[in-house]
């Protein structure tokens, strides 16, 4: 690698992370905002135009209220908890391919901070390392609420996670590929994975609410019955990671259900708008953001319709539907491979 | 054993297949909060934008003066009696020689008090005044810290001299003559009963 690569790379790595950062804080004041509108309100619109200024109200809010850590609490884990879910948060947004790259002289500087052969394998990981932040969270909170919200946060995102996972395996057969550079390149050529894999993208779209818990899955915080669930005694900036953190996993569970099922930066007729290299790559990034703004509506849209399950129903769904029609659209998959003779 | 012939028999229904998917139900439900989305808000902006009052809301009350700035007020108390919230307390007092500017009869209103926080707003001691002295006017009762702040004294519903306080919305001529008709029962004195 050479130096100004590794520059190069610093850089887009500090934009992913300052990128996902802010999406995530305006993505509170649009899930505050789409709230009122979808109940008839305004919402936000005190704290500079439209309210535009309230997530940097809420931070500086966030930052001066009192730290609280209980007595009782094992305090070294309760410190490390939010710190680790923000870390896992922040850390899945490398290996997505935010464009296709740009050409300067020679070199080809693609917009993706790595391309590892197993992209895929490490979204999955990282996202189920993202459990033990709350896990121990809840944990060291030493308090009932706290703890059994993060049981139920903890074998909500396991159960979850088998059906994304096999999910995936039906997508992974047909593109033959863990690299998310390949997958999204592969969607160019021609349809974008979605009409392949109707029912694998609906499963992982189930599973990507859960994952984020997110309504109507969001049982580790239910109000009603566990105060706030597992955050129940964090408080000031420790409680702001883990509603943030939430939120940069929202944003990027829909970088990877664009960049996987919807043809990533990829758009319909883009060769033939006749664009220059690094101009097309401009505008496949806005289409990816706005396949990503799309999604996040959907989460949000969702959200505020939606009643939320009950803990069984949510464990039915999760072992007893999404895990047999998972394997059941493994077992259609290989079957349409064999007899279209795409296999190996 | 059946008690009462209103009882319902409860069937539970076997779901049907598309019922069972939930995927109609949750287009539906989410069609309904997306048409939501371009409906006309409810809310009134209120520093910014100010509901519009009727013309004869019931807000803050107003002890009026007469066209030469004497207090109309003469503690009758028929406005304390008639108060179904007893929000109105008064202690009258005579008028002392050289008060005939600040009070139009014999008798004032040395303390008049009325407990906003217990107020409805109903307008009936505005009803029961026999002398034109209180009304009920468009503005807004200020909130405050404390409920003290809240029973408002004579320095507050004293309309002042400069500044008069028009009630002309409420008190129409069709009001006048209605609270001066001897037709009505409510109006009859008992030498007009007697006639």
């Amino acid at each position: 690698m050479t130096d100004t690569m590794l520059i190069y790379k610093v850089i887009l790595c500090v934009l992913v992370f300052a990128v996902s950062l802010g999406a995530a804080a305006y993505m509170t004041w649009g899930e505050r905002k789409l709230a009122a509108w979808l109940q008839d309100r305004v919402g936000p619109n005190r704290a500079g135009p439209l309210g535009l200024l309230q997530p940097i109200a809420d931070g500086i809010k966030m930052i001066f209220k009192e730290e609280m850590i209980p007595t009782h609490s094992n305090r070294w884990l309760f410190i490390l908890g939010p710190s680790f879910f923000m870390l896992c948060a922040c850390m899945t947004g490398v290996v997505i391919p935010w464009g296709a790259g740009w050409q300067m002289g020679d070199t080809l500087f693609p917009m993706q901070v790595t391309d590892i052969n197993i992209g895929l394998l490490y979204l999955l990981s990282v996202v189920s390392i993202g459990v033990y932040g709350v896990m121990i969270g809840g944990w060291a909170s030493n308090n009932k609420f706290a703890l059994l919200g993060a049981l139920r946060a903890s074998s909500q995102m396991i159960s979850y996670e088998v059906a994304m996972g096999l999910a995936l395996i039906a997508l992974v057969m047909m593109t033959g590929t863990l690299s998310l550079k390949e997958i999204v390149a592969q969607q160019d050529a021609g349809f974008a994975n979605v009409v392949y894999q109707p029912l694998g993208f609906i499963i992982f779209l189930i599973c990507a609410f859960a994952e984020t818990n997110r309504a109507p899955f969001d049982l580790p915080e239910c109000e009603s019955e566990l105060v706030g669930g597992y955050h129940t005694e964090y408080s000031s900036m420790k409680l702001g990671f883990y509603l943030f953190a939430e939120y940069i996993n929202m944003f990027i569970s829909s970088a990877i259900m664009a960049s996987l099922y919807f043809g990533g930066y990829n758009f319909p007729f883009q060769h033939e708008l006749g664009l220059d290299g690094n101009l097309l790559t401009a505008v496949q990034t806005a289409v990816f953001f706005g396949k990503i703004f799309l999604f996040i509506f959907l989460f949000m849209w969702v959200r505020w319709t939606l009643p939320r399950f009950r803990y069984d129903q949510l464990m039915n769904l999760g072992w007893k539907v999404l895990l047999p029609l998972a394997i059941a659209n493994i077992i259609i998959t290989g079957f349409v491979m064999l007899f279209t003779g795409k296999l190996g | 054993m059946q008690l009462t012939n209103r009882s319902i028999q409860v069937v539970k229904k076997e779901l049907t297949l598309s019922e069972r998917l939930y995927f109609p139900a949750i287009i539906k439900g989410m069609l309904i909060t997306l048409s939501h989305l371009f409906k006309r808000k409810a809310t009134v902006k209120y520093p910014d934008q100010e509901r519009e009052l009727a013309a004869v809301y019931r807000g803050q009350h107003v002890l009026k003066r007469d066209e030469a700035g004497a207090e109309r007020c003469t503690a009758c108390g028929l406005c304390a009696v008639a108060c179904p919230a007893e929000a109105i307390t008064m202690e009258s007092a005579e008028r002392k020689k050289g008060e005939e500017n600040l009070y139009r009869e014999e008798k004032y209103a040395k303390i008049y008090e009325i407990n906003m926080l217990r107020c409805i707003f109903c307008g009936l001691c505005e009803d029961a005044c026999p002398k034109e002295a209180i009304f009920l006017t468009d503005r807004i009762v200020p909130s405050s810290f404390t409920r003290g702040e809240e029973v408002f004294g004579k320095d507050l519903l004293v309309e002042s001299l400069t500044e008069r306080v028009d009630v002309t919305k409420r008190q129409t001529p069709e009001v006048l003559s209605f609270k001066n008709d001897k037709k009505h029962k409510h109006n009859q004195t008992y030498l007009d009963r007697k006639k």
